[in-house]
């Protein structure tokens, strides 16, 4: 039994006050205190990260860690999760690094439905970096690096990660926290890529909580059937990162398919693979 | 020395690559030592393909210029290799497609008498080529049985008509009594040493002369005991390999210089996280895309300097399969021994050519890496005396492992203040002390040819086989260090002491080698560089060194 409070770690947290990042740690830690009650062993849980104000994230929960580099959360974790498919591995990325530098790896996990949760932490700014725009940044967006308003329509993350494959896509907000938490728990639980987009306001560079707070609402199972993919491109155009009344948080889709790792791997655990012979494959050179 | 040269060649599409496979089986069968040459351009079908197939009683790096049989499937063979024939030389051609002299015979009319395919011409010039040499038919019928999958009877037939078409045999090989040897590529070598060191994990992305290597751990998984995975990008596979080292896996990536740049930013987080990475580096002509399919050994430096910041790293430079196979394998267990990014750089000329092959298989074996006691809280980057801190792996009951691309303190969490920085930093490159320790357990740098010689050739790489044959003609030493970083200083000095005039042979166009070890008081008198993208052969780097002495 580890309580959420136990998960911490003795790093000094230096998100700014009000940061969303701390919806999204706590949710986390809850879900896995609740997991572990459930039968997850902690010391069987791998978390990895990006670069960015996310990424400490890594340093404040005391499971293993992968703190990675700008764009490339999914590689290492599609590594860890082929050399030892016993592990759960889940990934925090920015929406710089999970859109901007590494969408590519992103985009090939869903394709590859490989088992893992990967959980973005959307403020829709550059926040380490003092305030440039972000692939998910409003039309017209004025940050450092573009004084004049951003010339990029956004992306919709949710469009990109059904139409790529991912079998678990879903929305939450960190003021909604225990909506958080369990879409946190269910995209744990889910087999298969599983992808969580979370409007996580910057308090210092891009305050964001009124206007989420007056559009966002959650769905639920009886507003919505997320086993119809039609159905989730038609929820998930309700908001395209751009304006609208109203923004929906829930499950936007979620399937069951075979998963890469049991494609891949077919029952191999490479961590514990012993070496082949070479002589019999030489013969074969003669 | 009894040796023999054959260069076949036609379009690509028509197999002679293929075919030239067969004739270097048999006479490898006959006791030959062999070297194979693939020459082809950077296309599917059409343009013009050869391999020379060099055989000897001794063993051999390298082919040779000259040529004894030409077969020629196409008219563009004899016009791009004429000048290649010995005096006594034959060519054996395909009398419909090529005109020319010596031995023409209408390949394709022997394949229709049997309802056979176009591609079996090169069954007929291979049985042709039987009788030329005077081989007993069950070698040949041996051979095709073992190399061709598909239509045994049908190649037979046909191999057997053109084999009785020959009446006399014009260019006979004594059968030798030596066994015979496996023939293994340089990259089929790399796998092979890489699965003897353990590995469990091969990730690539496609890029030529590097492909072969995941094609032929893909093709052997499961005897091999290995998982291969072609991911979206170098960039992924530099980054996947990470953390499935992280998590215990011994893993290993392959490339070209083109996609070793995108592995650059994963170079410097393995050296941040001291993760455990080994790259296979087959370089090819460049700048950028460059000649794909051609050699050059122009990465060197590129590979020992990539990577933002400072960080220990080992580039081992095999000469030939022997070599290949036994650095792979010390690679990989250096890796894991200091935690650290090691290097195998190949080149083109190395990765696809086929060595006769005989390393004692058992010098290669996985060795441990430094793993964690259970006792007491677990720090991944505990400061030790030599720099090394015990490895423990995600999954195990009693350790949370931490690793980033961050400076951090001992348990792995960021670090932004001074005196840990300093120290943390001093803890990485400690390991080079215990690193040199060990590399002296190892040949570091070989010497061939008269060792007394006042005159070395000094090269890396794939060119010590055609070195090794002018310095025995010309009665010179030939010095090649196997570990470029960290230089074996010493081990160099050694080899080269006594030694007045330094010849550097390299296939680049500035002298890579040359210049850095003169950052290490070495001094270069001569230089002969080879940069059209093709190796040295043996006759021409004579010529070139006879040169260079006069």
């Amino acid at each position: 039994m580890t309580t959420p409070k136990e998960l911490g770690t003795y790093a000094q947290n230096t998100w700014c006050p009000g940061c969303g990042n701390f919806g999204i740690l706590a949710s986390v830690k809850k879900a896995l205190a609740d997991l572990e009650d459930d039968g997850l062993d902690l010391n069987k849980v791998a978390i990895v990260s990006g670069i960015g104000c996310h990424a400490k994230i890594v340093d404040y929960i005391n499971v293993n860690s992968f703190y990675s580099i700008h764009g490339r959360v999914p590689p290492p974790m599609t590594g860890i999760k082929l050399a030892n498919p016993e592990l759960t591995v889940i990934g925090y990325a920015g929406d710089g690094d999970a859109y901007g530098e590494g969408i590519e790896h992103l985009i090939f996990s869903a394709k590859r439905n490989i088992d893992m949760t990967f959980i973005v932490h959307n403020n829709r700014i550059y926040g380490l970096t003092t305030g440039q725009f972000t692939p998910t940044s409003p039309p017209g967006f004025k940050g450092r690096s573009t004084p004049k308003g951003s010339p990029e329509d956004p992306i919709n993350p949710i469009e990109i990660m059904v139409s790529a494959g991912a079998t678990f896509v879903a929305r939450g907000y960190t003021k909604n926290l225990k909506h958080l938490q369990s879409l946190i728990k269910a995209a744990i639980k889910h087999k298969g890529f599983s992808f969580v987009d979370v409007l996580q306001p910057c308090f210092t560079f891009f305050n964001t909580y009124d206007y989420y707070n007056e559009r966002v609402y959650e769905f639920s199972e009886q507003d919505h059937d997320a086993s119809d993919r039609n159905a989730a491109f038609v929820k998930a155009q309700e908001w395209a990162y751009g304006e609208g009344e109203r923004i929906p948080i829930g499950i936007f889709y979620q399937i069951k398919k075979p998963t890469y790792g049991d494609k891949l791997l077919a029952g191999r655990i490479p961590v514990r693979l012993k070496p082949g012979d070479i002589g019999p494959v030489l013969k074969k050179h003669i | 020395m009894e040796e023999i040269s054959i260069l076949i060649g036609g379009k690509a599409g028509d197999g002679t690559r293929q075919a030239g496979h067969v004739i270097a089986s048999l006479l490898n069968r006959i006791g030959y030592r062999i070297f194979f040459y693939d020459d082809y351009p950077s296309l599917i079908r059409g343009g013009h393909n050869f391999s020379v197939i060099r055989a000897s009683e001794k063993r051999i790096g390298a082919h040779k210029d000259m040529i004894d049989i030409i077969i020629a499937l196409n008219q563009d063979t004899v016009e791009n290799h004429k000048h290649r024939l010995k005096a006594d030389g034959i060519i054996l051609y395909d009398s419909k497609k090529v005109e020319t002299q010596g031995l023409g015979i209408d390949f394709m009319s022997i394949v229709k008498e049997f309802d056979g395919k176009p591609i079996m011409r090169n069954t007929a010039a291979i049985g042709a080529l039987a009788g030329i040499l005077n081989l007993e038919w069950s070698i040949l019928e041996n051979d095709i049985k073992n190399s061709i999958g598909k239509d045994i009877d049908l190649n037979l037939k046909i191999a057997r008509n053109a084999y009785d078409r020959i009446g006399t045999s014009l260019k006979p090989v004594r059968k030798l009594d030596q066994q015979s040897l496996p023939l293994v590529t340089g990259n089929e070598a790399i796998s092979l040493g890489a699965v003897k060191a353990g590995l469990n994990m091969y990730i690539a992305y496609p890029m030529t002369p590097a492909s072969a290597i995941l094609h032929y751990l893909a093709a052997h998984e499961n005897e091999l005991g290995v998982v291969t995975v072609h991911p979206e990008s170098e960039i992924s596979v530099a980054l996947m390999a990470l953390g499935a080292a992280y998590t215990g896996a011994k893993t290993m990536v392959g490339t070209s210089g083109g996609g070793f740049a995108l592995m650059t930013e994963a170079l410097s987080l393995a050296g941040q996280s001291e993760i455990p990475m080994v790259i296979v580096e087959c370089q090819r002509a460049g700048p950028s895309t460059g000649v794909p399919t051609y050699t050059m050994q122009g990465d060197l430096n590129f590979v020992v300097y990539a990577g933002h910041g400072e960080f220990i790293r080992v580039v081992l430079a095999p000469g030939d399969a022997d070599e290949a196979f036994y650095l792979t394998g010390l690679a990989v267990n250096l890796a894991w021994k200091f935690q650290i990014p090691t290097f195998v750089l190949s080149d083109k000329h190395l990765s696809e050519s086929i060595f006769s092959f005989e390393p004692d298989l058992d010098k290669v074996k996985p060795e441990d890496p430094l793993l964690w006691d259970g006792q007491g809280e677990y720090k991944r980057y505990l400061d030790t005396p030599n720099g090394i801190s015990p490895l423990a792996f995600p999954g195990n009951a009693e350790a949370i492992v931490k690793v980033s691309s961050y400076e951090h303190d001992e348990n792995g969490i960021t670090t932004e203040e001074p005196g840990q920085i300093a120290r943390m930093q001093r803890k990485r490159l400690r390991k080079r002390k215990a690193l040199a320790d060990e590399l002296g357990k190892y040949d570091t740098v070989n010497v061939y040819g008269n060792l007394e010689s006042k005159t070395a050739l000094l090269c890396w790489g794939s060119t010590k086989g055609a070195c090794i044959e002018v310095a025995e003609t010309l009665d010179l030493k030939v010095v090649q260090p196997l570990v470029l970083e960290p230089l074996p200083v010493e081990s160099l000095k050694k080899a080269l002491s006594g030694v007045e005039k330094i010849i550097d042979v390299e296939v680049n166009a500035t002298g890579q080698l040359a210049k850095f070890i003169a950052g290490q008081g070495f001094c270069i008198d001569d230089m002969i560089l080879r940069f059209d993208s093709r190796p040295f052969t043996v006759d021409n780097l004579l010529d070139s060194v006879k040169e260079v002495l006069s």
